[in-house]
């Protein structure tokens, strides 16, 4: 199945969708990976506010490369999402309703992402050029000391994703490659 | 003696920054190509599909063909007959990257300090390799090496007795743990023998060899074929989704060891498998 989803998202536009499915997303998705939830979770240590609402937010684990001029953004491919594991079980815990990236993600992960009826969804990993171009805007909204891996707002359209992790417990890391080889089997 | 100027080599290495971030080399292009026509999953196809895609759309727009743009993976061959003036040798590979990673809005991935992570802002200290070879040349290679491959990559101090076979389980349980992670279709680097460091820099430089060139020992063509086999048997499909194309190449370097030991060390590279090289 194809769905069309825009931000903010909500657990009932999630719990549809089945590892497998492909999904196109445009709306507001917001950019973190590893130094920046490394941040995120000190702020939430100290009790302050992050630097993105989570409620309903998407999350794209990527550092793009450097805009040429005029361009909203560089390359932007997903990076390895079982970095930021740690981490992930809060967030979603705070209302944090997809993740986009590529890779294994944990057991806690896993449960998390049920229990809070959210999302995990792959972008190719490699296409980063391909990315780029459903990204229309770009702006750093946290830490720009971070370079590449500052917390930016990215304006995205029809973005093409497949779903890794569903609300039911799906992995299409498991799922695919057994649905494969049965295929050989027979 | 030859003079081979640093700004020669700065500006060799400048070029080939460049060079492999946006362009892939001809055999794993066309090793690709090969895949997506043999390939009979459907999403497996698909998903080989828009890996073409996306080297198209970095040629039209000007853009790296990955984000992840690498560690600067740098090899001199430097000719004993040669020396280099005007400057340090490593000081104008670090140039090179410097200029490359800035001119071409490269991202700057490298940190000064593996515990306190604070980026060097300019991709440098690139990761150099330099070898002593006769006569008076000097063939300069850039292998820009991306991360999340990188951490998939294992090293395995087996026992002499553990044989061919142990070598073959080692391989496989390393695709096996790393998955959809290294970004699939995968090409494996691997070391045999040597030292524990020597180990680790022949996965490496396996890496270099194109995709359609076997090892010159037929002993080790016939594993490198055995293992891509294997390898593409575990049904773990591009980007991890399922199909017959796991990997695209597997290089073996070989190299003498202490009776005590064998070592086996596996570089994961990925889909955008890059390198070039010049000669000055």
């Amino acid at each position: 199945m194809q769905y069309t989803l825009q931000t903010p998202l909500s657990r009932e536009m999630l719990a549809p969708l089945r590892a497998g499915d492909t999904v196109l997303l445009s709306g507001t998705v917001y950019t973190a990976r590893d130094a920046a939830h490394a941040r995120m979770a000190a702020l939430l240590d100290g009790g302050g506010a992050l630097p993105f609402p989570l409620k309903g937010a998407a999350l794209y684990y990527v550092g793009p490369t450097p805009e040429r001029p005029g361009r909203p953004i560089g390359a932007a491919g997903p990076t390895t999402a079982g970095r930021m594991d740690a981490y992930t079980p809060r967030l979603l815990d705070l209302g944090l309703a997809c993740m986009i990236g590529k890779g294994r993600r944990s057991t806690a992960v896993k449960q998390s992402v049920c229990k809070n009826g959210a999302v995990y969804l792959g972008a190719i990993g490699g296409a980063g050029a391909l990315l780029a171009a459903c990204i229309k805007s770009c702006e750093v909204i946290a830490w720009p000391d971070l370079g590449c891996e500052a917390v930016r707002r990215l304006t995205v359209e029809a973005m093409p994703l497949t779903v890794l992790l569903d609300a039911h417990g799906g992995d299409l890391y498991e799922s695919g490659p057994a649905a494969w080889l049965a295929a050989q089997a027979q | 003696m030859r003079e081979i100027p640093a700004a020669a080599v700065t500006a060799a290495v400048e070029r080939l920054c460049i060079k492999t971030n946006t362009e892939l080399p001809p055999d794993v292009r066309a090793a690709l190509a090969a895949a997506r026509a043999a390939e009979p999953w459907p999403l497996a196809q698909q998903t080989l599909g828009l890996l073409e895609e996306n080297l198209r759309a970095a040629d039209e727009n000007a853009l790296p063909i990955c984000q992840d743009t690498g560690m600067a993976c740098v090899f001199v061959e430097l000719g004993q007959d040669a020396h280099i003036t005007g400057g340090g040798l490593a000081a104008a590979v670090d140039e090179g990257v410097r200029r490359g990673y800035e001119k071409a809005y490269l991202r700057k991935s490298v940190t000064a300090d593996p515990l306190q992570r604070r980026n060097t802002g300019d991709n440098t200290p690139a990761f150099l390799t330099v070898h002593l070879v006769p006569g008076s040349g000097c063939r300069i290679t850039v292998a820009p090496k991306g991360a999340g491959s990188e951490n998939m990559s294992r090293l395995a101090m087996l026992k002499p007795a553990d044989g061919v076979q142990g070598v073959k389980d080692f391989v496989l349980e390393t695709a096996r743990l790393a998955g959809p992670n290294p970004c699939p279709p995968i090409v494996l680097g691997i070391g045999i023998g040597g030292s524990f460091d020597h180990c680790a820099a022949l996965a490496k430089k396996a890496l270099l060899r194109p995709l359609d060139v076997p090892n010159a020992d037929p002993y080790y063509a016939a594993l490198e074929k055995e293992l891509l086999g294997a390898v593409n048997a575990l049904g773990i499909g591009p980007q991890g989704f399922g199909g017959k194309t796991t990997c695209l190449g597997v290089a073996i370097e070989q190299k003498p060891t202490h009776v005590a030991c064998l070592p086996v060390a596996v570089n994961i590279s990925c889909h955008v498998t890059r390198r070039a090289a010049a000669e000055l």
